[in-house]
């Protein structure tokens, strides 16, 4: 198999994208930019990590980077790279820089070892977010979140993966943003101002009193029901 | 013994934010504190007409910034308060005339001389926001009980803990205890629910608040009032005082926890 392109990863605040540092410059943002495409939803308003390890790319080409994230409405807030020519260039176009050597998590990652355990086990990476997510907070990630606090109303959890909120769940959440049905919301309260998983939707129903035993929920006969457990 | 910056905010106007920091103000004075109260709304004044002190200003706060008048002169001493000063604000600049390096600059001064700063802070997330903010060592917020001022002080809340100065403790401002009784009016209760911090002060509705903001003699020197007694609570909440919080007499989820209390569950 050939080398993934980008590949690309929920932080704290934001996503990293990592892109590859051996193909052709022109094929890889060609490809980065296919990639928002399919999910414009799901990235829409991120903040962006660019991770270019070594290359060197010219202020040109990180200009037209910069400029391919933002007709897409992405904030391109950051760059690692362990080239001086990237990081200058970053630095005349005013995003802020990080030598990365040593962060590479992709070279970190042991190739063996993912080949020999089970994927479940192996792990997808997520976010854990350890305190109560307020008004105004976004959180993305390519993987799962865990939220230690409460979401509260106006804040937004938007996942590829699962959420589980140890707390009370009153904001927005979308499990399975880019398309996996079998993606599920838990929280200990779960009453939110609406919950999307995959391509379902359901606001919440203006009841007096919210769900509070710990719930999940999920698709079943295509559409989102939400079970409590005692 | 370095002072103290507290600095009050909301997130939306009109819930009290002002009329708050001025009580507090004389509240913390009664108590025998140096106090200084900067008025950071430039552009909105009306920190210095609560207290009574409009017609008083000579400099305000961007005269001090840019030099034209020494920080002295530009406090202007309370009426009935030897030791409570205002530092008002511009009225005919806007919020970009200070910058938020300018307000520690300029509190870093009064530390030396008071045991407390307190900042009015304008509505909104912009820069004067900012500007009340930075210099803070405590960030107290006013809500009201209802539903968009509590997503307000949320939102405010997370910018707070963004800039490492939180998470803050909360007033809890013009509570309706029959309101709240009847269901219409989120409680306290509700409030601490969603927001999740400490609260200092639940202030009652109480007109007397409106006369005395009118007259410029402050609420907390009237006995009779409860917001004004409530404000002095709050104050000696801040001084590090551990004070009981005053029964609102109709309170319904107050009294049924006290009733629990006795009846031992």
């Amino acid at each position: 198999m050939q080398e993934e392109l980008i590949a690309i990863k929920g932080m704290a605040n934001g996503l990293l994208i990592s892109l590859s540092t051996t193909e052709n410059w022109q094929s890889v943002t060609d490809h980065l930019a296919s990639r928002i495409d399919e999910q414009i939803e799901f990235y829409a308003g991120a903040h962006i990590t660019v991770e270019l390890g070594a290359r060197p790319v010219p202020k040109y080409e990180l200009s037209s980077l910069k400029a391919l994230l933002e007709r897409r409405g992405l904030k391109l807030s950051r760059v690692r790279s362990e080239s001086d020519t990237t990081r200058r260039s970053a630095m005349a176009l005013q995003v802020s820089t990080e030598n990365n050597v040593g962060h590479n998590y992709r070279a970190a990652l042991p190739a063996q070892e993912t080949a020999t355990t089970n994927p479940e086990e192996s792990g997808t990476h997520g976010i854990l977010f350890r305190r109560t997510l307020r008004s105004g907070r976004t959180i993305h990630s390519d993987g799962h979140v865990l939220v230690f606090g409460d979401v509260n109303p106006g804040a937004k959890v938007i996942a590829a993966g699962d959420i589980v909120v140890w707390g009370k769940l009153r904001g927005y959440a979308h499990a399975g943003a880019k398309g996996n049905e079998s993606a599920r919301v838990c929280a200990l309260e779960m009453n939110p101002s609406q919950l999307r998983i995959a391509g379902h939707m359901v606001t919440s129903p203006p009841r007096k009193r919210s769900i509070s035993a710990p719930a999940v929920a999920l698709i079943r006969d295509n559409q989102i029901i939400v079970e409590t457990r005692e | 013994m370095a002072g103290k910056v507290v600095t009050v905010s909301s997130g939306k106007g009109g819930v009290g934010k002002t009329t708050a920091t001025a009580n507090l103000g004389t509240s913390l004075a009664s108590l025998g504190k140096k106090v200084v109260v900067i008025d950071a709304d430039i552009g909105l004044r009306n920190l210095d007409v609560i207290m009574g002190l409009e017609n008083r200003i000579v400099y305000d706060l961007v005269d001090i910034v840019e030099g034209r008048s020494k920080l002295r002169q530009s406090m202007i001493k309370h009426k009935k308060f030897e030791h409570l000063y205002l530092i008002p604000a511009a009225q005919t600049r806007d919020k970009m005339s200070v910058s938020p390096e300018d307000m520690v600059k300029l509190t870093d001064e009064l530390r030396e001389e008071f045991d407390y700063i307190l900042i009015d802070s304008p509505a909104g997330i912009e820069r004067g926001f900012r500007n009340a903010l930075e210099p803070a060592d405590e960030v107290l917020i006013v809500t009201n009980p209802e539903v968009s001022a509590v997503r307000d002080a949320d939102r405010i809340i997370g910018l707070i803990e963004a800039a490492e100065k939180g998470p803050g403790k909360l007033i809890i401002n013009r509570l309706k205890t029959d309101l709240v009784e009847r269901g219409e009016m989120l409680s306290s209760d509700d409030v601490f629910d969603i927001l999740g911090l400490t609260i200092v002060g639940i202030i009652p509705e109480d007109e007397l608040v409106l006369s005395a903001s009118n007259s410029g003699v402050p609420v907390t020197l009237n006995e009779e009032s409860k917001a004004g007694q409530a404000f002095n609570n709050v104050a000696r909440r801040i001084a590090g005082e551990d004070v009981p919080f005053m029964n609102l007499n109709d309170n319904p989820g107050f009294f049924r926890r006290l009733v629990g209390l006795f009846n031992g569950k």
